[in-house]
């Protein structure tokens, strides 16, 4: 029965990487650029939210906003947070200096804001840990005596609805059309008119609101927030994303789902110390054994960087 | 010389040497994302030789650069079939499985860290660092380097103009690797006590944003790159203060200010960072750059650039 509830409990810290590894794999898969920023949004939403709810909108405008709302307009900073992280990383990405570290480029600014996201929320939230108050932490269930959070259940359930909305907009719309095209050639995309200048933007918007969801249920489910909570969960939805493949976005789902099982069960045989061997472990085996992951297309990632 | 200085002198040696480290990998076109991980193995390899049979510094340290060398070879083989973003990935699984393992080891102390009984004074890891400039100059100088820049260009041509890109590859990774676990083993040296959490994933990314914004073509960048970002930190402790006090008073405020936290300085690392990849992405020292600056060459830089 314990393990049993342990299952659930992974399916549960899964649904949270699997979000987070989605928004990797969406931009590794049509832009070819590994996002370092994701993380950070991830915290920012969340970081964002706690000082909404907790002292209010900046400059007296308002009192403390009630947390839903608060977590809203911290999934919008995200948003906005990524389009302005497009206008500086990706947007340069095709530049004219003829040496192969070119593609380097996104890579290494994205590392940039990082830095300056995450070191600005020191700045104006403080280092330590803070309690998000969200929904009371006795709203339960019992089914066969496996315990459920309701909002927990309530994440799972978004995400599902979220990934196959995802699906959907890359397979069937006109702009899924055009992502795939460009994820394909991007020069040939753009010859038969698509206008990638439009369509790009639209990856860091689905980036930026991914990542805030993430935030905002990991800040409704944990209850805490710190600005060092991104470093974690993006180095394992990172894990997900290479188990799953790269650039697929069921692999990441199931990619991400593996890794919160075999951190769950990790910590249930081995003890909490040994996540981090496990965890990286079977990254670094994943990409010796089958660098193309689960679901992976081979092409992908294959280019200088 | 002052505490100060020697504190900074010392810290900066071992950035330069870490900064050929990672140098020699990205030159062959391989980006290295796991720094920290080779460091960590030769600081406690020197840790653990030095505590537990007393051996001196020059062995400790020679064992760290051997160990962390030998690992990046052993490993340099799957890894480097890897490319791209995989690779990027490869190498900080690498670091993060490396600093893992120490963590939930008893022999090195685990989280506790470890103490270094032998101390070394600046004079060592400046001694070492200027040997490893000679060297990573006189390597990008010989038959070798211009195989590494080659193979950095373009493999695909490299490989039939008949250089063993593999090897190449395989030969500049060992090399950064020791060259990686020497100033591990200068660190645990220099600051007597070793810990695991001073080897993280932003210590990798550190020090590739040194070599990346020194620039990558010559062997001047990362040495530029190590010292500049070396010294800001410095710089900025001396002028923020002030700058913040003038703004305060330009502003009007009364009172108490605050001295500026440490945030900063990486907030300006950031911003430089992201500035310097849309203005000048190829890093700050590139090799046409150079040949303007040298002397006598002038005549033919003209002629060749339109």
């Amino acid at each position: 029965m314990l393990l049993i509830q342990q299952l659930v409990n992974s399916l549960m810290l899964g649904s949270v990487y699997v979000t987070v590894a989605v928004a990797f794999t969406l931009t590794i898969g049509i832009l070819n650029f590994l996002n370092f920023t994701i993380p950070t949004l991830f915290m920012l939403t969340a970081m964002v939210g706690w000082a909404l709810a907790n002292w209010g909108v900046p400059f007296g405008l308002s009192g403390p906003l009630p947390w839903p709302w608060a977590l809203l307009i911290g999934i919008l900073v995200a948003v906005v947070i990524s389009l302005i992280i497009e206008r500086f990383t990706f947007r340069y990405l095709k530049m004219k200096y003829g040496d192969s570290t070119e593609h380097a480029i996104p890579l290494v600014s994205s590392l940039g804001f990082l830095l300056v996201l995450e070191n600005l929320v020191r700045l104006g939230y403080g280092t330590d840990a803070q309690r998000f108050p969200g929904p009371s932490a006795d709203l339960t269930m019992t089914v066969f005596g496996i315990f459920f959070r309701l909002p927990q259940l309530a994440s799972l359930i978004i995400v599902v609805f979220i990934v196959i909305g995802l699906t959907w907009l890359l397979k069937s719309s006109r702009i899924g059309r055009g992502l795939r095209a460009i994820a394909e050639n991007p020069d040939a995309a753009n010859i038969l008119g698509i206008d990638t200048h439009k369509i790009v933007p639209v990856v860091f918007m689905l980036t930026g609101l991914l990542c805030g969801l993430a935030g905002a249920l990991f800040a409704v489910n944990y209850g805490e927030v710190s600005p060092q909570m991104g470093d974690d969960i993006g180095t394992k939805a990172i894990a997900g994303m290479v188990v799953g493949g790269l650039g697929s976005v069921w692999g990441a789902v199931i990619g991400g789902l593996i890794v919160g099982l075999t951190e769950i069960m990790t910590i249930h045989f081995f003890g909490a110390d040994t996540v981090q061997v496990a965890v990286w472990g079977l990254l670094l085996v994943a990409l010796l054994l089958r660098p193309q992951g689960l679901f992976g297309h081979h092409a992908i990632g294959k280019g200088k960087l | 010389m002052s505490g100060y200085w020697t504190g900074i002198l010392t810290v900066l040696a071992i950035n330069i040497i870490f900064a050929y480290a990672i140098f020699l990998p990205v030159a062959t076109g391989q980006l290295n994302l796991g720094g920290a991980g080779f460091q960590a193995l030769g600081a406690y390899a020197a840790a653990f030789l030095s505590a537990n049979y007393g051996l001196p510094a020059a062995v400790t340290l020679g064992a760290g650069a051997l160990l962390a060398g030998a690992v990046g070879f052993l490993i340099a083989f799957p890894i480097l079939r890897t490319r791209g973003v995989y690779l990027v990935l490869a190498t900080f699984a690498f670091a993060e499985v490396i600093s893992g393992l120490i963590l939930n080891s008893e022999t090195f102390g685990g989280p506790m860290g470890m103490a270094v009984p032998v101390f070394l004074d600046y004079q060592v890891p400046v001694a070492l660092a200027l040997v490893v400039t000679v060297f990573a100059f006189y390597l990008m100088s010989t038959r070798f380097g211009l195989m590494m820049r080659a193979t950095h260009d373009d493999e695909v041509v490299a490989d039939l103009l008949g250089v063993s890109v593999r090897g190449v590859q395989v030969a500049a990774f060992a090399i950064g690797g020791a060259f990686a676990g020497l100033a591990g083993g200068l660190y645990a040296h220099c600051f007597s006590f070793v810990e695991v959490q001073s080897f993280n994933a932003l210590v990798s990314i550190y020090v590739l944003l040194y070599v990346l914004l020194g620039g990558t073509q010559t062997p001047w960048g990362p040495l530029v790159g190590a010292i500049f970002f070396t010294l800001l930190p410095e710089v900025l402790r001396e002028v923020l203060p002030t700058v913040k006090l003038s703004l305060a008073w330009l502003l009007g405020l009364k009172g108490q200010v605050a001295a500026p936290g440490e945030s900063w300085r990486f907030i300006i690392l950031g911003v430089l960072t992201i500035t310097m990849m849309v203005l000048r992405p190829e890093g700050l020292i590139t090799r046409t750059m150079l040949e303007r600056v040298r002397p006598g060459r002038h005549a033919s830089a003209r002629e060749r650039s339109p």
